[in-house]
């Protein structure tokens, strides 16, 4: 091989550049894994297994948006003996009740941006003009 | 060679007459079978599927299924604009609907206009003080054939089972097509985001982004749950607004609209709404 000395290290210096994500996140604390917030109100039983939510709850979600709005499933979801009525404000938001320190944990570090919050209210907008009575 | 140019020729020519003259067969041994079935409407009874042509003109079919329908008793809001404000309060609390002055911004739900604009097939010269001074109370008529549900191009908007034209907001792209096709008016679109507008929120419903067309659901939500219309709950006590099906004759709203003279707003255009008037 012509020019071993340049191209053997010139490769090693290659590799080292185009895997540097992998082996920078690998070494440094900038990611962690994100651990969201568990209810506060310490219920501990969702409408499905949490493995089952992780995967698919934006699924859940369309299910059920398609079922109240076209398909009159309106039908209440009870969960540990507590009902529910679909929908995000109103069965989701009940128990997490901190969508910052729920929803966001894991959109952020997987750099999702859903729009649901562009009408849906999150408990903290809603208290910020609350109704009064 | 030649000889077979002279065949291509031939067959050539035969395909093409025959593919000219194919539809007028086709229309010629067809023809008896549409005849008969037209003769047999005509006569009156036989084809099921032509039987609405042969019911003469003027006469509704049986309707089937539930079809929900509102009667606004005017009489009862007559010199009295605070009530009707309360209806339309009520509707925008519970729908988180935006309060933007601006004649160009502003989203309706239920609101209140002239009897000029609300029944333009109706004015007439002369017309009464009372049709003069007084406001009349305006909402999406939730039509039977509705035009907003034909020109959408997403499905965003569409005909529920029991007669609500309901909405969407997920799938609405914003196209306005819709507000093109309702001649009621009924319809607002967000040209902003209209969170800063909504004074206070109801956590049970969300509130519209910007880009996206909205309208008065007949309370679907509310019915759902076994409550009446905002509108209704808020005049309860003054009986100016009725709410049923329509198409069940031992209901409260069809126990009115037998015994009252009603009419709707602009009935000519065969969208055939499902709010009614008495004036």
């Amino acid at each position: 091989m012509y020019n071993k000395r340049f191209i053997i290290p010139g490769l090693v210096i290659f590799v080292l550049f185009v895997t540097f994500p992998l082996w920078f996140n690998a070494f440094s604390t900038a990611s962690p894994v994100p651990k969201p917030e568990l209810p506060p109100g310490g219920e501990k039983e969702c409408v499905a297994p949490a493995s089952e939510m992780r995967d698919r709850h934006m699924v859940l979600l369309n299910e059920w948006r398609d079922g109240v709005l076209r398909d009159g499933e309106r039908d209440v979801i009870t969960v540990g003996g507590k009902q529910y009525r679909k929908g995000l404000q109103m069965a989701c938001m009940q128990c997490h009740t901190s969508k910052e320190k729920f929803c966001d944990t894991c959109h952020d570090y997987t750099s999702v941006k859903p729009f649901c919050w562009d009408c849906h209210l999150t408990p903290e907008e809603a208290a910020l003009k609350k109704e009064t009575h | 060679m030649d000889k077979q140019r002279r065949k291509f020729l031939k067959v050539a020519g035969a395909t093409a007459l025959a593919g000219i003259s194919a539809p007028a067969v086709v229309k010629l041994t067809s023809s008896p079978a549409i005849a008969s079935s037209e003769h047999g409407a005509a006569t009156g009874h036989e084809a099921p599927a032509d039987a609405h042509k042969a019911v003469p003109h003027g006469v509704e079919e049986a309707p089937k299924g539930v079809r929900l329908g509102l009667v606004v008793d005017m009489r009862k809001f007559y010199g009295k604009p605070e009530l009707l404000d309360k209806a339309i309060a009520a509707c925008n609390k519970v729908h988180n609907v935006p309060q933007i002055d601006n004649k160009k911004s502003e989203i309706k739900w239920v609101w209140k206009a002239p009897f000029e604009n609300v029944f333009p097939e109706h004015s007439s010269s002369h017309s009464s003080k009372i049709r003069k001074e007084n406001d009349f109370l305006v909402m999406c008529n939730h039509c039977d054939e509705p035009p907003c549900v034909r020109v959408c191009p997403t499905q965003a908007t569409y005909r529920l089972p029991n007669g609500i034209v309901a909405m969407d907001f997920h799938r609405c792209i914003g196209c306005r097509f819709c507000m093109m096709g309702c001649p009621y008016g009924a319809r607002s679109f967000n040209w902003e985001n209209p969170r800063p507008y909504i004074k206070e929120y109801n956590p049970d419903f969300p509130s519209r982004m910007r880009g996206v067309v909205e309208k008065c659901n007949f309370c679907g939500e509310r019915i759902a749950l076994g409550k009446e219309p905002a509108c209704l709950e808020a005049v309860k006590e003054s009986g100016a607004i009725v709410f049923g099906d329509l198409n069940d004759p031992g209901s409260e709203i069809r126990e009115v609209l037998d015994k009252e003279n009603t009419i709707q707003r602009k009935p000519s255009l065969g969208t055939k709404p499902s709010v009614f008037y008495i004036v």
